[in-house]
């Protein structure tokens, strides 16, 4: 288990902007009626985009209201799941798996790399650069490894060099190709496929 | 060597694009409507035939799931919950699916819904693969758009939706009853089984949960017949399967093998070979980190099929292969293990919630050779106090991995640890002793 910790600086209002609302009402219809609170972790999702990356617990009881569940519900689930963010975390928030797989491939490099570009602790806010990064547990591209997360996007087989690359560019405000940083192609065998030559040769 | 006309996902590599055309030109959406056609029981049947076991971890067969879903709607609907919750260390496959494949997911979802009586399916996402997700979508829009799901799905004359849900970054949602949890709006937790959810599942009805890669292979094994997938394989252990292959090996990839290829083929073929050679081998995961690891002995000779590996003690889980070579350092990468299993235990049964955080800190303390001689025998102590005492499989899945280290690389441990036991006198703790044992003694 985790320990969640909550930011001591909470807004005292929130609300969906009318853009975040439509969202919002799409999402509910996905699910029968009456069963609505199905639609929580989508909305708890649409707040921490509304309010660059992180959820204040005033918007907890904003979608406990709308979902018409009580607020502890909400809390239960934001503070569950580990990709809900209850701290200012930044516009650019790289996270780096550091799992078993990626680990013997080097993601402590990756580590030292975000270390040395962003913050000496994770999961320190650093109000200047707008970013923050924290190691996290396998994101499912082991392949691929050692890889990071930033923001929406995979950046894969990567070394300290790449990762100090990419992080400047995302410090300063670009949005680096993601994929593999190697050349090839998605999870095939590097220089070395033996399968579905025709497809690939057609 | 599978022939590449028997691969079921032609484009894993994403070599010619995953929009509905070229899904069509690969053959998918072909001829949906006769396969529907020829009812239920004859899906059903054609899938037992093929012996298709879940590709999710535990291997249950598919056809029998699917039968034990009520043959007549009462009055609560049916529902198909899609698992691609892939979190399990070593594994990476359902992302390549949902990517690339994805016509053959939604066509499977068509078939399986049509199968168990369902009408509307959900297909629970990992958060993190956001971009993988969204491809998705695009391809299920695409589908309402021909017209092959929604209204009168693909001429067949049933109704069929199909949504997406996202996760949020717990491993624990994988296990199916903590997926329904999560997928009605609560915390992850395991459900006490039974009720299953074949009977009482989403929302108190009728629910059957497949993995992404299960019902992906749906559409072609019922074109080609079941007996062509039966065919493939080892009796028992039938057809092909992505294997990804991770860790110190030459070239990580993944890749469509038949079920029961030899390990050392698997990696020398495909992956390039292990770094520094095969002697180089220290050990292997065989299905994810969930699963006993193997020394290099038997990596040798074993082959990759539920089976075999349940023989050794292992198991083929999600077939996420990790190869460890002998530049690392064996008790640190299982210390890490250990590490991800006290991040992800949910914390509902104490056994689980405490003792994966203790088996950590025992971990990382032999890794460092701060350990006490004593502490081998503790730590043992402690996974069987967790396994079989959880209620979900989350118990066995963070003991086994620690069983495994501790069945092949005891003396590694004993060698480094520095420190003799606090107290010398044997222990003759209660607490420490599971009790239930001691009950035929008393006796």
């Amino acid at each position: 288990m985790t320990l969640r910790k909550i930011s001591k600086d909470q807004p005292e209002n929130f609300e969906f902007n009318s853009e975040s609302l439509l969202e919002a009402n799409n999402i509910i219809k996905k699910y029968p009626k009456g069963k609505q609170q199905s639609a929580v972790m989508s909305l708890l999702y649409i707040a921490q985009k509304q309010n660059d990356n992180w959820i204040p617990l005033s918007a907890m009881k904003y979608i406990g209201k709308l979902l018409d569940m009580p607020y502890v519900k909400v809390y239960e689930v934001a503070t569950f799941y580990t990709m809900y963010n209850l701290t200012p975390v930044g516009k650019h928030f790289v996270q780096v798996c550091t799992t078993t797989p990626c680990m013997i491939r080097g993601a402590y490099k990756i580590v030292e790399a975000c270390k040395e570009k962003i913050s000496e602790n994770e999961n320190e806010f650093v109000k200047e650069k707008n970013c923050s990064w924290m190691e996290v547990e396998c994101l499912g591209a082991c392949i691929n490894a050692p890889m990071m997360q930033i923001n929406d996007n995979y950046y894969e087989d990567l070394d300290k060099e790449k990762a100090l690359k990419i992080l400047d560019q995302v410090i300063s405000g670009q949005t680096p190709e993601p994929g593999s940083y190697r050349g090839r192609l998605n999870s095939e065998p590097e220089n070395n496929r033996k399968t579905l030559l025709d497809v690939k040769n057609a | 060597m599978l022939k590449d006309e028997d691969r079921i996902f032609k484009n894993l590599y994403n070599d010619s694009g995953a929009d509905f055309i070229s899904a069509k030109k690969r053959g998918d959406w072909s001829n949906t409507k006769e396969l529907c056609d020829k009812g239920k029981e004859w899906i059903i049947n054609e899938i037992k035939l093929s012996e298709l076991r879940g590709r999710g971890g535990a291997g249950f067969p598919t056809g029998l799931k699917w039968s034990f879903a009520p043959k007549q709607v009462g009055s609560r609907p049916h529902y198909l919950v899609i698992n691609a919750d892939e979190s399990e260390p070593g594994t990476c496959k359902d992302r390549d699916i949902l990517r690339f494949e994805p016509h053959k997911l939604i066509e499977g979802c068509l078939i399986a819904s049509y199968a168990v009586n369902a009408h509307v399916c959900y297909v629970y996402i990992r958060g993190e693969y956001y971009n993988e997700g969204q491809k998705l979508q695009k391809a299920i829009d695409e589908a309402y758009e021909n017209k092959v799901i929604g209204k009168n799905a693909s001429g067949t004359g049933w109704d069929f939706d199909i949504y997406i849900h996202y996760g949020a970054g717990a491993y624990i949602c994988g296990e199916e009853t903590a997926l329904l949890e999560s997928l009605e709006g609560k915390k992850g937790q395991p459900r006490l089984k039974p009720p299953f959810p074949a009977l009482i599942g989403l929302y108190g009805c009728p629910t059957i949960i497949n993995n992404v890669e299960t019902v992906a292979v749906v559409p072609t094994i019922l074109r080609r017949g079941g007996k062509w997938f039966a065919s493939i394989g080892k009796p028992k252990n039938t057809g092909t399967k992505i294997f990804c292959i991770s860790g110190n090996v030459n070239n990580p990839c993944n890749v469509e093998e038949e079920m029961g290829i030899s390990l050392k083929e698997l990696i020398e073929t495909h992956a390039g070979g292990v770094i520094g050679g095969w002697d180089n081998l220290q050990a292997v995961i065989p299905g994810g980190s969930s699963m006993p690891l193997l020394p290099k002995k038997t990596c040798d000779t074993i082959t990759m099929d539920f089976d075999s590996l349940m023989a050794e003690k292992s198991g083929l889980g999600t077939a996420g292969i990790v190869v460890i070579n002998k530049d690392q350092d064996i008790i640190k990468c299982m210390a890490r293990i250990a590490r991800f299993y006290k991040h992800e235990s949910c914390g509902q049964c104490t056994p689980c919630r405490e003792g994966s955080g203790w088996m950590w800190r025992m971990l990382e303390r032999m890794a460092k050779g701060e350990a006490s001689k004593d502490e081998v025998d503790m730590l043992m102590d402690v996974t069987k106090q967790i396994e079989g005492h959880t209620i979900c499989a989350f118990g066995e899945g963070s003991s086994w991995p620690v069983q495994g280290l501790l069945r092949h690389f005891k003396n590694e441990i004993e060698e480094r640890i520095k420190f003799e036991p606090v107290i010398k006198k044997s222990k003759d703790i209660p607490y420490l002793v599971d009790q239930h044992l001691l009950e035929k003694e008393n006796a």
